[in-house]
């Protein structure tokens, strides 16, 4: 892939792009601190009000493992849902999924991984056994109506295994999508990769899902998120996974970056002319209303320029 | 392929931060950037001192690195006077600032774009005359923190300018960062009608976070030299807090991804990186330093 070539820099971008908001979920995760209820739920409620249309709210695992998502009822039924909103939570297993269903979750999301070690590390099984367990799910999901999101992790490298094939990585985005998943989001998740990586990985994974089911979860842990975001959207990719505030420290490189912020995504997205239904104000107030509330700064570019001025 | 990466961390970058730093500091860091395989690396400036305090120890800086065979150590000029006092001091290239914005032009430096652009060919022919090259530099090519919207033509007028009174590359610098790829596509259009592709390098500050994608899009314009500073060094003076200039070992992380030789040793760069951030008791602006160093 000679990124020099000249092939890239006219292909037409997609018109309009879906962001799928982690900050509440993958970004409170990822944040030491604990927050309260309330402010999760008004959280929501202003990323609501700035025109996301998926908010990812709320994760259905053992509150013994995650604490900061111990609230997850509390959570889903103390939001105010915006009519035409989604409000996915993350559902491990059956178990989990059927707290979810009856807190009211529509939606669900299930994590995979591309790569057997950190699958091993994180939860325990192979990759396989993981995607059985999962397969538990989508069969629930699809009886009671509700839409699945995969996500497959370590999609351009692993903390532990170093080099992931783009091979395996469409092989666990087609068991996902063949078991149900309306859209398969590709995870960067120690954000090592870049521009050409990102390429060759779409490539093989387009193969085997259509591009329109497939989505980017960049980390900006090395600077390379939106370079990534925007290679991604030159070959047909129009939904982005990302963080208000970048909220969401990388678990594997202490004191690093990693969610890619909403702000400087849709920064980006307005300035090329692409349509997100975000209002970027209204989306700076939200990550300036969690930083405070966090007690810590505001890792978006963005905000950073924008309220110094 | 290939990119040069020119490094503007010792002018540009310590330039635009508050601490001023001994010339010892800036002797070292030169030479650590030039040991990191930096082909060109910007390293002075010979403006007044009294507009510049940072830039006051011009001269001992240019006799006390260490020049490696084969890097150029190029130095800002604002004028005929500052050009006569470099080449003294050893200076075998120097940069020229224009403006793509009028407004820009008269409150950074006084003048009209046009005055400024007759200022400098008196440089350039001067330049001419010692043989000494001259790379000229266009501010505000995707915005101006006075006027707004800059016009593509008009940036495109300016480094036809420079490039015809003799400047061998034209540097396009998004000065305070606003610039996202759609804009530095309609903008690399219209400058490469005026001036080969082959002789325009992109300055891109990172104070919306957009850098990096906007030089990429500008590698697949065929743009094949880019200006960083080592560790992001170099704030944005309009907007107070920000960032300005986008750090040099997240650029060369990108373009080694993409398979792109640029001649530079990332470790030793980070080294450099740290020693300049531990001398301006500072934290690192490069993402790639931040991830590193905690693994």
């Amino acid at each position: 892939h000679n990124v020099q070539d000249g092939a890239s820099a006219g292909k037409t971008l997609p018109e309009r792009v879906k962001i799928v908001e982690v900050g509440p979920r993958d970004g409170l995760q990822n944040e030491k601190t604990v927050v309260p209820s309330e402010v999760k739920i008004h959280l929501i409620d202003m990323l609501s009000e700035a025109g996301l249309s998926v908010i990812e709210a709320t994760s259905f695992v053992s509150p013994k493992w995650v604490p900061q998502m111990a609230d997850q009822v509390e959570v889903m039924m103390g939001i105010h849902r915006r009519p035409g909103v989604s409000y996915p939570v993350l559902t491990p297993n059956l178990k989990g999924f059927l707290a979810a269903v009856n807190a009211g979750a529509a939606e669900v999301a299930i994590f995979g991984a591309a790569s057997e070690l950190f699958s091993k590390k994180n939860i325990n099984c192979s990759v396989d056994e993981s995607l059985q367990r999962f397969e538990v799910v989508t069969k629930a999901a699809k009886e009671a109506g509700v839409p699945v999101r995969g996500y497959v992790s370590c999609v351009l490298g692993c903390p532990y295994e170093g080099k992931v094939s783009p091979d395996k990585v469409a092989q666990v985005a087609k068991r996902l999508y063949s078991m149900g998943c309306y859209e398969i989001s590709l995870g960067d998740t120690i954000g090592v990769g870049t521009p050409g990586g990102m390429t060759e990985m779409l490539q093989a994974v387009s193969r085997e899902v259509p591009v329109n089911a497939l989505a980017v979860h960049c980390h900006d842990t090395y600077g390379q998120a939106l370079a990534n975001i925007l290679i991604a959207l030159q070959m047909g990719i129009s939904v982005v996974d990302s963080s208000v505030a970048g909220l969401g420290g990388c678990p594997y490189a202490q004191g690093a970056s990693g969610n890619v912020a909403t702000e400087d995504v849709v920064y980006m997205l307005h300035g090329l002319g692409i349509q997100t239904g975000v209002d970027l104000p209204k989306l700076m107030d939200a990550g300036a209303f969690i930083c405070c509330s966090l007690n810590k700064k505001t890792s978006s570019k963005v905000a950073q320029a924008t309220c110094k001025l």
